[in-house]
């Protein structure tokens, strides 16, 4: 290591943030780029799925709340760009980079929301799972991704409770209703426990995450606490997990749960889930079609500074 | 298709009356007027504030990071700077 290297080691053993213009190296800036942009892209795709129903909410309580939430995500899409930004990228190269696959995001939104009862499966299990990651996050060690972090989670709070409001709803009600809320749990449990990531023993990235603190729990520990916290809200809904295998290990006071379907997962990451293209294809077709309005606001703003100059 | 970025701005937020303002993160916007209704949106969506400054992040000067122990070390030696660096007898009070 060379001294610089050690004094950077230092900071970090100790807590002390990384910020922007201090000394990092290349693969600690590297690592960032790709963990935060890739989190970046997560919150502004996953307004897609949610956005499919806005439209069809079934009373104002549930559209206003919903409306919220995809805003939100608008919100913590641009803090995250803006964190990515100070690692010295650019913001339109950043979001090239997903629109051409160079760069990926969270495989759970390449899952279709095909019924309301998504609506209260994506805020329960999905931002359940995102919370747990992000709370972990707060701690990390750069700064402006840590203090993206702590607003966020913040904001967030509020996402999971609704969907899971929306269920009880739900489960409290026919006999169809409920089974909706059964079969979305059905589509999203296990997509929602690959939204950790790789199992530790087939994630190359992790130690040197953790020795950096970019992360502070490995993808394993992280899903184990979401199956720990979920477990007895989907009893409390009446709902069944669908994992024959789930169960309580007394000793360890933790759930034992089956094998993910790895395959399945990297399938998807690679492009391969039902929803990729579409989601690609929305993405990329905002930006194209919306791009007047950059040129518009630029023209504009050109405009009035030559009216000052003139006055 | 042109990929140019709008400006970059720094926003601060005074969350409330009395209170000043404080940087909460950055922005990109078109000219000034388009960067508070953006940071109104972005930053103030549960009543964070009461008021908005934004600067273009290019006229922002910041101290070098390297400077560190040449531009703030020479205030850690200068404890006669604080009230407890002076005795005052306990029957005096608060002073």
């Amino acid at each position: 290591m060379t001294k610089a290297e050690e004094e950077f080691q230092a900071k970090i053993d100790r807590d002390i943030k990384i910020e922007p213009k201090d000394w990092m190296p290349d693969a600690y800036r590297k690592t960032l780029v790709r963990q935060i942009s890739q989190h970046a892209h997560s919150e502004i795709v996953g307004m897609l799925p949610e956005g499919n129903w806005i439209t069809r909410a079934p009373s104002l309580r549930r559209k206003v709340a919903l409306l919220a939430k995809v805003q939100d995500e608008a919100g913590h899409g641009l803090y995250l760009y803006s964190a990515v930004e100070t690692l010295g990228t650019d913001r339109e190269q950043t979001i090239d980079d997903m629109h051409s696959g160079k760069a990926k995001y969270s495989s759970i939104f390449n899952y279709p929301t095909l019924s309301w009862a998504d609506m209260g499966a994506v805020g329960w299990l999905v931002d359940g799972a995102a919370i747990v990651n992000q709370v972990a996050l707060q701690r990390t060690s750069y700064g402006p991704y840590s203090r993206a972090m702590v607003k966020i989670c913040k904001e967030e709070s509020f996402h999971q409770r609704q969907g899971y409001e929306l269920l009880i709803h739900m489960c409290n009600g026919t006999k169809e209703q409920k089974e909706m809320a059964q079969d979305a749990l059905n589509r999203f449990w296990w997509p929602s426990l690959m939204m950790f990531g790789p199992s530790d023993t087939d994630s190359p990235n992790t130690a040197q995450s953790m020795a950096w603190r970019v992360k502070r729990y490995t993808n394993d520990d992280l899903r184990q606490q979401f199956v720990d916290i979920t477990v007895p809200q989907a009893e409390f809904l009446g709902l069944t997990i669908p994992d024959p295998d789930l169960k309580m290990n007394e000793e360890t006071g933790h759930y034992e749960f089956g094998e993910i379907n790895w395959e399945e997962f990297f399938n998807v990451v690679n492009g391969n889930g039902p929803c990729n293209r579409e989601r690609i294809a929305a993405r990329s077709n905002a930006k194209k079609n919306g791009s007047w309005v950059i040129d518009a606001a630029n023209a504009y703003a050109e405009k009035q500074r030559m009216k000052k100059k003139v006055a | 298709m042109a990929n140019e970025n709008w400006p970059l701005w720094e926003v601060f937020i005074r969350s409330r009356q009395g209170l000043n303002h404080k940087h909460v993160g950055s922005l990109r916007a078109a000219d000034q007027e388009m960067a508070i209704e953006n940071a109104r949106d972005v930053y103030t969506r549960r009543s964070e504030g009461v008021s908005i400054w934004v600067v273009l992040s290019a006229n922002v000067h910041a101290s070098n990071p390297s400077d560190k122990g040449p531009m703030f070390d020479p205030a850690e030696d200068k404890v006669y700077r604080h009230p407890t660096f002076y005795d005052i007898p306990d029957e005096i009070g608060h002073m």
